[in-house]
């Protein structure tokens, strides 16, 4: 039994919040030029240059590389051996969000549904529990911006739809989305599960390095068609036309139930923000 | 890609009729923030009668909620926000003489018919690029609306901000002719 006080993952939550926003993950970063030599369209080009160019800046600590520093999505795998002492895991956490946010001069996100009044401290964070073997824990923090969010769903497709039924679902979110998710996006498909395990797959899909693809050679050879479909549409950098609208496609799969074909598109800016530690 | 065409504010209405779907400008002079929640408070006040905080004749709105500033610097991060969530709003400022709006994505036919009619100008700014537009900012002074935070009306002076005509007072739509040019 390892002991660990709940002091150090509200330490490393703040530091994952600022790090994140600041530096944007080398995948990333690497995706991102080789997108700026693929991409046919001039404006296209000059929008992905700015794009580079801005992550250099806020590296250098200018400001977090958007406005949007997003509301925190924390995935917490505890090893099974280890007993965490000193006050609330929960509470930890949120402390780790509330400081990361205040000390990283993050703009804080979280408002009442109606109201609209903001809570001030950008808590609650969303946060995915897991319990593995082992004595570490392993804390990912994934801010997510409103503006791809919003561009992404979940719907129940008919088992007799297949898997072009979900080829052609996710290509045509996509297209509808247009620029509003600011591409090139990633794309996370989630099919799985019930209602919400297909998004949370989806969203985990979005944790992957980009561009690197499924392990499994169907779900990878899935992944490479839905790309090349989606950047066939002409949307391009920011909706402005071009050969680049998304980055990569992610695709996670499980088995559902006999009556059920749940897909769940997750959509990710290109400031594709996640960074982790093991404790 | 066109010749760069500098703008300065307010917005004349014969600098605005000749660009053009898909020109690139820098914008120079004072441009005012709001996003959802000041553009409701401002609709609510006209239909109360009550003043806007700031006159928006030939003036240009940035859709932006910026990142508080750190130390040293006038603001935060600060790119564009999505735009459509303005749709309800955008045409009663338009009709008042409004003449420009910056942010990304589609807006609604709502507001590109009002673009041509009463000639104002959507501008796209590059989303995700906060940093960098941040450093095109001089100055920023919350002018309305405090407690609304990052939502808050900010009047901001601005130097070379960089931007594209997405929509044109002549019906023109850059979302539309990009996708046109480059779908297969």
């Amino acid at each position: 039994m390892r002991v660990v006080d709940v002091s150090e993952i509200t330490e490393a939550v703040a530091k994952l919040c600022i790090d994140a926003n600041y530096n944007l993950p080398e995948d990333v970063y690497e995706a991102l030029k080789r997108a700026l030599d693929e991409e046919k369209s001039p404006v296209g080009k000059s929008v992905l240059k700015m794009i580079i160019e801005n992550a250099d800046l806020a590296r250098e600590g200018v400001a977090p590389i958007c406005q949007d520093c997003g509301l925190g999505v924390v995935f917490i795998e505890i090893g099974q051996d280890v007993h965490l002492v000193g006050g609330s895991l929960k509470e930890a956490i949120f402390e780790g969000v509330r400081r990361g946010y205040r000390e990283g001069y993050l703009r804080k996100s979280t408002c009442h549904p109606f109201t609209r009044a903001n809570v001030g401290d950008n808590t609650p964070p969303v946060i995915h529990y897991d319990i593995v073997p082992g004595d570490k824990i392993r804390i990912v923090v994934a801010p997510k911006g409103g503006g791809s969010e919003n561009m992404s769903m979940v719907t129940m497709l008919k088992p007799a739809d297949g898997l072009q039924g979900v080829i052609e679902t996710v290509v045509k979110r996509v297209d509808e989305a247009g620029g509003n998710p600011c591409p090139p996006i990633i794309v996370g498909v989630g099919v799985g599960g019930t209602f919400e395990r297909s998004a949370f797959l989806a969203k985990k899909a979005l944790l992957r390095h980009v561009g690197k693809p499924n392990p499994d050679m169907e779900l990878a050879k899935i992944e490479k068609i839905m790309l090349e479909r989606i950047n066939k549409l002409g949307i391009g950098p920011m909706g402005w036309g071009g050969t680049v609208t998304a980055l990569a496609v992610h695709f996670e799969m499980e088995p559902v139930h006999i009556a059920s074909l749940p897909v769940a598109i997750n959509i990710n800016c290109h400031a594709a923000r996640h960074k982790e530690i093991v404790i | 890609m066109s010749e760069i065409i500098r703008l300065t504010t307010p917005l004349k209405d014969e600098d605005i009729v000749k660009l053009k779907v898909g020109d690139n400008v820098l914008i120079s002079g004072v441009i005012y923030t709001a996003r959802d929640a000041a553009h409701k408070r401002m609709i609510e006040a006209l239909e109360k009668g009550e003043p806007l905080p700031f006159d928006v004749k030939g003036q240009i709105i940035y859709y932006v909620g910026p990142s508080p500033a750190r130390p040293g610097r006038s603001i935060g991060a600060a790119g564009p926000t999505t735009s459509y969530r303005m749709n309800p709003y955008a045409p009663k400022l338009i009709a008042l003489g409004l003449k420009g709006m910056i942010g990304k994505g589609k807006m609604s036919d709502e507001v590109k018919e009002y673009c041509q009619k009463y000639k104002a100008i959507y501008f796209g700014a590059v989303g995700g690029a906060g940093a960098l537009l941040a450093e095109r900012i001089k100055s920023a002074e919350v002018i309305a609306y405090e407690d609304l935070g990052p939502e808050a009306v900010r009047k901001l002076v601005v130097e070379d901000f960089p931007a594209i005509v997405v929509y044109d007072t002549h019906g023109g739509d850059l979302e539309e002719m990009g996708k046109l040019q480059y779908r297969e």
